[in-house]
């Protein structure tokens, strides 16, 4: 998938276990690497461990569970560092600075007593130690850039719509322009029209700074909107990655051609069909799926 | 073309919310302002928009579950909006909700026997014994067990879930249902499982679905006829053909143009 020798971000062997069950692998051996200015696009059912490899990456797995394998090669300033051997303080600064990240709920993401303002310069308060006018200009580009009026800056989250709160979390994860944004189902709650606003958003401001980006999302029309790469994950394990017109125009794992074929057309041509299992041994068609 | 079972006509429905300084002033929003619809007996009619549209509003006016500023709501023969609390009780039987979030529309601490079963008895259909047939037989046809009766909401996946709320609405045998958003909380794997289970559904029990959605792939599929609504008001209606096919207002081609996939569509 590469022929440059050392991507932005390469994962290598990735598991993780629950503490409790340390045979219940969550995530199976997972390795795969983002580049510069390209979007890899991580796609799966719930529960496949797609959010989990990208919390991974940020050291930001919960105390119940385990890596227990593993490196993430993350390359800055010349070197690379595998983050999974950092203590807290260094992977501290690492996280907001050189790795943005954006979570699913724009509702819940945002501290509901603390201006929007206010929440956009912590990071560049404490990563770049921006202060007074300088900080303010600074706050008002971003959300510039966002497309949100520089006097919204005052607003509390709750002033604000879904989409502006999106835009808003997008606003303070590039405020110090990171070299790798992760994003975690961005746009799932949000209307078609606003998603479309903010995919393209994203996909501009991945151009313009030359950022990775780690993409999740279980919908197939955005994966053809955004991604370059795409990596496919079935109950932990990678089943299927490669560019995205080798993965959607010529999908070779039966899960990625039983997945494709259920997501319903706009044409409404094809046949709505629900997801195909077929292909699993007997013993492992998941409880509660009827086909 | 089939006659219309449940009819809106001028339906207004207003909000009133705080605004200005410590929330003194008062605006008031037009949720509905003056929707017609009418839904044909045995089909589906899609209600799209974005969020703010007003389109689970008019769901939830649609049924009475929120009062009307005005405007009648005909259901055979007797507008909904001028029955008292009993009558409309009465005619709740053939009117039933499936609800867009299947981890909160189903109450925690009731088994699923008896979250199946309340309707049921809410309404004195048959003894003890009948009912506990119906609901047993309602679960096996979403695709449930017997078993699953005495299991509480929160040891079933989403999409069982939402088989739940299915089977909650339909064992009243109802004519009419409401649907707000069933699958935009669900898996796209999961998603095409439960449409198809609504379609054969309404094909076996002749039933007519208002289909809430802002997903245009899904509704798609599913419907027969559709209405765009933006800001409150009704911007485009007709069929689903016809309105893929030539959206006549902007917003229509806006929403259309929105659908995430197109690039790949076009490339295939």
């Amino acid at each position: 998938m590469t022929q440059n020798p050392s991507p932005l971000l390469e994962l290598q062997n990735i598991s993780i276990v629950p503490k409790k069950a340390a045979d219940r692998l969550l995530v199976n051996n997972v390795s795969f690497s983002i580049e510069a200015g390209k979007t890899t696009c991580v796609v799966g059912e719930s529960g496949s461990g797609k959010s989990l490899t990208a919390l991974s990456v940020m050291g930001l797995l919960s105390k119940q569970l385990q890596l227990i394998s593993g490196k993430v090669l993350f390359n800055h300033a010349g070197q690379v560092q595998d983050l999974t051997t950092l203590d807290a303080e260094s992977l501290r600064k690492i996280r907001g600075h050189k790795i943005g990240m954006i979570f699913q709920e724009p509702m819940t993401s945002l501290n509901p007593v603390l201006t929007v303002g206010y929440q956009i310069g912590e990071s560049l308060t404490t990563h770049l130690g921006l202060k007074g006018e300088r900080l303010k200009t600074k706050i008002a580009s971003l959300l510039e850039m966002v497309g949100i009026p520089p006097s919204r800056a005052n607003s509390y989250p709750d002033e604000l719509s879904g989409g502006q709160r999106q835009r808003v979390m997008i606003a303070m994860s590039i405020a110090c322009e990171p070299l790798l944004l992760i994003a975690d189902e961005p746009t799932t709650a949000l209307d078609v029209t606003v998603q479309a606003q903010i995919l393209k958003l994203l996909d501009e401001l991945k151009t313009r700074m030359n950022m990775g980006m780690l993409f999740i999302t279980h919908d197939f029309g955005v994966v053809a909107d955004i991604a370059d790469n795409v990596v496919v994950m079935f109950r932990g394990e990678i089943v299927e990655s490669g560019t995205k017109t080798q993965v959607l125009n010529n999908p070779q794992h039966p899960y990625t051609q039983a997945l494709l074929a259920c997501v319903p057309d706009a044409e409404g041509k094809k046949p709505l069909k629900p997801i195909d299992y077929a292909w699993l041994p007997e013993n492992q068609t998941p409880a509660g799926v009827i086909a | 073309m089939s006659e219309a079972i449940l009819i809106a006509n001028h339906l207004v429905k207003t909000y009133t919310q705080r605004s200005g300084k410590f929330g003194f002033g008062t605006t008031l929003i037009k949720a509905l302002d003056d929707v017609s619809v009418s839904l044909r007996a045995g089909s589906t009619l899609a209600v799209v928009g974005e969020s703010g549209s007003g389109k689970s509003t008019l769901a939830r006016c649609l049924l009475q579950l929120q009062p009307l500023d005005s405007g009648e709501v005909l259901f055979s023969g007797q507008d909904l909006s001028k029955l008292n609390g009993l009558a409309l009780r009465a005619m709740r039987k053939d009117l039933q909700m499936v609800f867009q979030d299947p981890f909160a529309s189903l109450n925690p601490r009731m088994r699923v026997g008896e979250i199946v079963g309340e309707g049921l008895l809410i309404h004195g259909l048959g003894n003890a014994h009948e009912q506990q047939q119906k609901v047993i037989a309602m679960l096996k046809r979403v695709g449930l067990s017997e078993s699953d009766m005495q299991k509480y909401p929160h040891e079933f996946s989403g999409g069982q879930r939402q088989r739940i709320g299915i089977a909650r609405a339909l064992v009243l045998q109802p004519k009419v249902v409401v649907c707000d958003e069933p699958v935009s909380a669900l898996d796209v794997s999961i998603q095409a499982q439960i449409l198809l289970l609504l379609k054969e559904l309404q094909q076996e029990m002749a039933l007519s679905y208002v289909f809430i959605s802002h997903d245009l792939r899904v509704v798609r599929h599913i419907a027969d006829d559709i209405v765009v609504m933006h800001q409150g008001k009704v911007v485009e209606q007709g069929l689903v053909e016809d309105i893929y096919t030539q959206p006549n207002h902007e917003y229509t081609r806006n929403l259309l143009a929105a659908i995430p996939g197109k690039k790949m569509a076009q490339a295939a």
